[in-house]
């Protein structure tokens, strides 16, 4: 049990000083390489556009099941009204940032994680660095802006649907009265948690973008490796998306109330 | 000049390169020959900054490359071109986008120039016409020609190639062969060829050297090298194995 616990301390440090690196050497390719604003448009599309399905039906399944729930509670104590402020809230500084990352981190981050693994045992990333292309300045750097450009609007697409679908839930099946859900709902949703939820999904988007590029460029050899780098991408991500949320939603508040 | 200085190289407990020392002179053909999974892939890696040894220098034209990070390293490789044992082509790109890797990304020249040198070196490789092929349309020995343009379309001083015949019938391992003295002969480069093909050593090597027990044992001319009396030159380069008693036990 011991010997366990050495090794998940011994590969966790591991883990952060790599991607630790990885940070520094991604900020150096910014002021000392050339960006290629093509590929960071390519990613932008295969990160954006091509994940807007399952962001878009993530929050308005999201938005609807709690605008669902918080009635079937405040139903109890004639609070019917309330039901939109809450799904806001919710949506805007929680549920949206998070969902929106774990759905973008089993797409997007299980992608990278895959294709700089297979370029990694292949040799095509020795290849690069042969043919004097650093693979951060090549590889890393478009797929962090383009996934640092596209979260953000993403997550406010899923938080928009998820309002949205939760507004007409309440008002087309649960009966809600529309003006009085539309003026609650609004009254009651600081800007602040808007604010909070932006600030997240900056985060989140850093660290599905570095934790697959990491996993991706330190992939083991062979087929098993290219799947456990894939793995390791996906779970890694979403276990520091939802602690690093704890922390982000105690800070923030602290900052911006 | 290519010059290794007492490099070791281990991987765990394995001493894969254990004080080499080799020297390279500019212009000429050299070959590593060693038993499969000796470190002549992981020397020729050495070689061009790939790998860092455990201790030991490799000095290119006087530079140590130990100790350099990965930026400096990229303008030493800009003298090198390196043949991969698979070829290692972009697999996302066509023919044309791979070999024309180097030039669109230093955008000195115009694309016309750039197609223009691509067919030529495609040409050069046999390959004219396969521009907008992609590498898994692809036969083995086309990927390693293709690979092969793709290093030498910007001119290094220094081609290396690692296994370039490995897994080749004998009439593509030919054309490589041939290949090989065609660029040496017509770009005057430096080319070091790492292989276990004895064939293909004596065809293209103007010096051979033999990599055994990680240490370089000898360095030899062909000629001298494949009339050497010296057992363990004698046993490689003709092939003959360890007599051992093989016993089958029910």
């Amino acid at each position: 049990m011991t010997g366990l616990a050495k090794n998940f301390v011994v590969e966790t440090v591991d883990f952060a000083g790599s991607v630790g690196r990885l940070v520094g050497e991604i900020v150096r390719a910014l002021f000392v390489s050339r960006i290629d604003w093509a590929d960071v448009v390519r990613q932008m599309h295969f990160i954006g556009v091509k994940s807007q399905s399952v962001v878009l039906i993530t929050g308005a399944f999201t938005g609807m099941v709690m605008a669902a729930q918080t009635y079937f509670q405040f139903h109890k104590v004639l609070m019917d009204t309330a039901t939109q402020a809450v799904v806001n809230v919710s949506m805007s500084s929680e549920l949206g940032p998070v969902l929106t990352a774990l759905m973008v981190s089993g797409r997007v981050g299980a992608a990278i994680a895959a294709e700089l693994g297979t370029m990694k045992v292949t040799e095509q990333i020795d290849a690069l660095r042969t043919l004097a292309a650093h693979p951060v300045d090549y590889l890393v750097v478009p797929r962090m802006l383009g996934i640092l450009i596209s979260m953000p609007l993403l997550t406010a697409e899923a938080i928009f649907v998820g309002m949205l679908s939760g507004y007409l839930v309440g008002t087309l099946l649960l009966g809600i009265d529309p003006a009085y859900l539309w003026h609650n709902g609004v009254r009651y949703t600081p800007i602040v948690d808007v604010y909070a939820g932006f600030i997240k999904t900056f985060v989140f988007g850093g660290i599905i973008g570095l934790v697959g590029c990491q996993k991706g460029l330190s992939c083991p050899q062979g087929a098993e490796g290219v799947g456990k780098a894939t793995t390791e991408a996906v779970v890694y991500a979403s276990i520091a998306i939802l602690v690093s949320n704890f922390f982000l939603t105690l800070f923030l508040n602290r900052l911006l109330t | 000049m290519i010059e290794v200085r007492h490099l070791r190289k281990a991987f765990g407990a394995q001493q894969v390169l254990d004080d080499v020392n080799l020297v390279i002179e500019s212009g000429t053909a050299s070959v590593i020959i060693g038993a499969s999974g000796g470190g002549k892939s992981v020397l020729l890696k050495h070689i061009i900054g790939l790998s860092m040894p455990d201790s030991g220098e490799v000095l290119i034209d006087g530079q140590n490359l130990v100790g350099l990070d990965e930026r400096q390293l990229l303008k030493v490789r800009k003298k090198f071109g390196l043949v991969f044992q698979m070829a290692a082509l972009f697999d996302s790109m066509t023919v044309e986008e791979n070999v024309g890797f180097v030039l669109t990304r230093e955008r000195t020249l115009t694309r016309a120039e750039i197609d223009r040198r691509i067919a030529r070196v495609l040409d050069l490789v046999e390959l004219s016409g396969t521009q907008k092929k992609k590498p898994a349309e692809l036969s083995g020995g086309m990927r390693k020609r293709v690979g092969l343009a793709r290093a030498i379309i910007y001119e290094p001083e220094v081609v290396l190639y690692d296994e370039p015949t490995t897994g080749l019938d004998p009439i593509v391992s030919d054309s490589i062969d041939k290949l090989i003295i065609r660029v040496q002969q017509e770009l005057k480069i430096t080319s070091v060829v790492v292989t276990h093909d004895m064939r293909s050593a004596r065809r293209v090597g103007q010096a051979i050297s033999l990599l055994h027990k990680g240490r370089i044992h000898v360095t030899a001319s062909p000629a001298d090298l494949f009339a050497s009396s010296d057992p363990i030159v004698h046993r490689f380069v003709n092939g003959i194995s360890d007599d051992k008693q093989i016993t089958f036990t029910t």
